[in-house]
């Protein structure tokens, strides 16, 4: 997904298999791979000539977007499919709390 | 009316105001499991005593439990095809009621179904995302982290679950905070704390105009936290986990639109704050004796309306 991410335009699979050179990937796994994304719909594939080639439907900063929204999401239904550490507070109550919590350490050391 | 309705009734009825108090209450900070028992509780009873209720009332045979004798009619009408009589205005109540209750059992049913599902799919979208997108941290081992600036750390529960860490939570805490803040989603993972939200979360969906099915949802997610505040404190000093959290708390949320989300980001502000109180000056837990009290009345309020069911109408 990365190369397709980098690629400027769309990429056959064999051009995939190239620019995965760190790894020695089959020509069959690099199209499984696609045709996988393809199907969830993160990659869209067009048949030029003879061969599929595949690019990115969505930018990567699109999708952490989507995963980060969903996560900050306070509203709806969302908010019980994750389980969110803190949610958002003021910033002058968190400063307050903060200065108080820091005051407290000192007295603990001191 | 038989004396096993009015009672199913006056439980069903009592459960609402029962719930008020419970949701206004101060004691559940010192014990949020007791209160979680309690919640569970209180939403289970009132459900088989509304349901109860209504179908015992709509029973006309005399000498049956408001279970088998609703089956038994229900039996009889599909076998022999033709509904029973409505010979008065008295016989159209029960009617009705029997319907009611049928209606209401189909679409609690219905709606806990449907909100799995929902939040299984968003799970399995965050899943996907995360393959895409996610790599692993030696600052956070055991969890994913995700490249955005927003500070933000949440589980994903579930048979494949997961702890999600944002990059700008990872340059905001130090190693002890996020060791605590670690301890407290696994604690969420660990004790599967989404199965008990689940249900009240298809309580608020069935009952959106109810005030109280919002103040239960909304109790009992605070609970949840509160009680994995407490699992993580069995492994790291208050003091980290107090600061995880306003520091996260601070920096969270900024891409969130303002508007109609105000009102609920007021009561979220207060939910942080009530957890770092309760973390710095922690109360004594409720005595023996009390939680024997809340657990004995837990399981009163689901038996009671339960043996009503299957006893024979009096």
């Amino acid at each position: 997904m990365d190369v397709l991410w980098e690629a400027a335009g769309p990429l056959s699979v064999r051009e995939v298999s190239g620019l995965l050179t760190d790894r020695d990937l089959a020509h069959t796994t690099v199209m499984t791979v696609l045709d996988r994304l393809a199907k969830k719909g993160f990659a869209r594939r067009e048949r030029n000539g003879r061969a599929w080639h595949y690019r990115a439907a969505e930018s990567r900063e699109a999708y952490v977007t989507e995963l980060m929204l969903s996560a900050l999401d306070q509203t709806g239904d969302r908010q019980a499919a994750l389980s969110r550490f803190a949610r958002s507070v003021s910033g002058t109550e968190a400063q307050t709390l903060l200065r108080a919590l820091g005051a407290l350490g000192e007295a603990a050391r001191g | 009316m038989s004396a096993t309705v009015f009672i199913l009734a006056a439980i069903a009825i009592g459960c609402i105001p029962a719930a008020s108090s419970l949701a206004a209450a101060s004691w559940p900070r010192r014990s949020p499991a007791a209160a979680i028992l309690l919640w569970q509780a209180l939403g289970l009873g009132w459900g088989i005593a509304a349901i109860g209720a209504l179908i015992g009332f709509g029973v006309t045979a005399p000498g049956s439990a408001v279970a088998s004798g609703a089956l038994k009619q229900l039996v009889g009408i599909a076998r022999t095809g033709n509904l029973p009589q409505v010979v008065d205005f008295a016989a159209a109540i029960r009617m009705l009621c029997l319907v009611a209750g049928l209606v209401l059992l189909g679409v609690l049913y219905w709606i806990l179904v449907a909100a799995s599902a929902s939040v299984v799919r968003a799970r399995q979208r965050q899943h996907e995302l995360l393959n895409l997108l996610a790599h692993g941290d030696p600052k956070v081992p055991g969890a994913l982290v995700v490249d955005h600036p927003a500070a933000t750390a949440y589980c994903l529960p579930g048979l494949r679950s997961a702890i999600v860490v944002s990059a700008g939570t990872l340059n905001l805490l130090d190693a002890d905070e996020l060791a605590a803040v670690l301890a407290h989603e696994r604690a969420h993972l660990r004790e599967r704390h989404d199965l008990v939200l689940l249900p009240f979360l298809a309580l608020l969906r069935a009952f959106r105009w109810a005030e109280v099915a919002r103040r239960a949802y909304q109790a009992v997610e605070l609970l949840i936290e509160m009680h994995a505040d407490d699992r993580a404190l069995r492994q790291r000093p208050a003091r980290e986990l107090a600061t995880a959290l306003l520091r996260v708390g601070a920096a969270g949320g900024g891409g969130v639109p303002s508007g109609a989300l105000g009102a609920a980001q007021r009561a979220e502000e207060c939910e942080v704050a009530a957890r770092v109180i309760r973390l710095l000056r922690p109360a004594p837990g409720l005595s023996y004796a009390a939680l024997a009290v809340i657990i004995g009345a837990s399981a009163a309020i689901v038996a009671i309306p339960a043996a009503l069911l299957v006893l024979p109408l009096s």
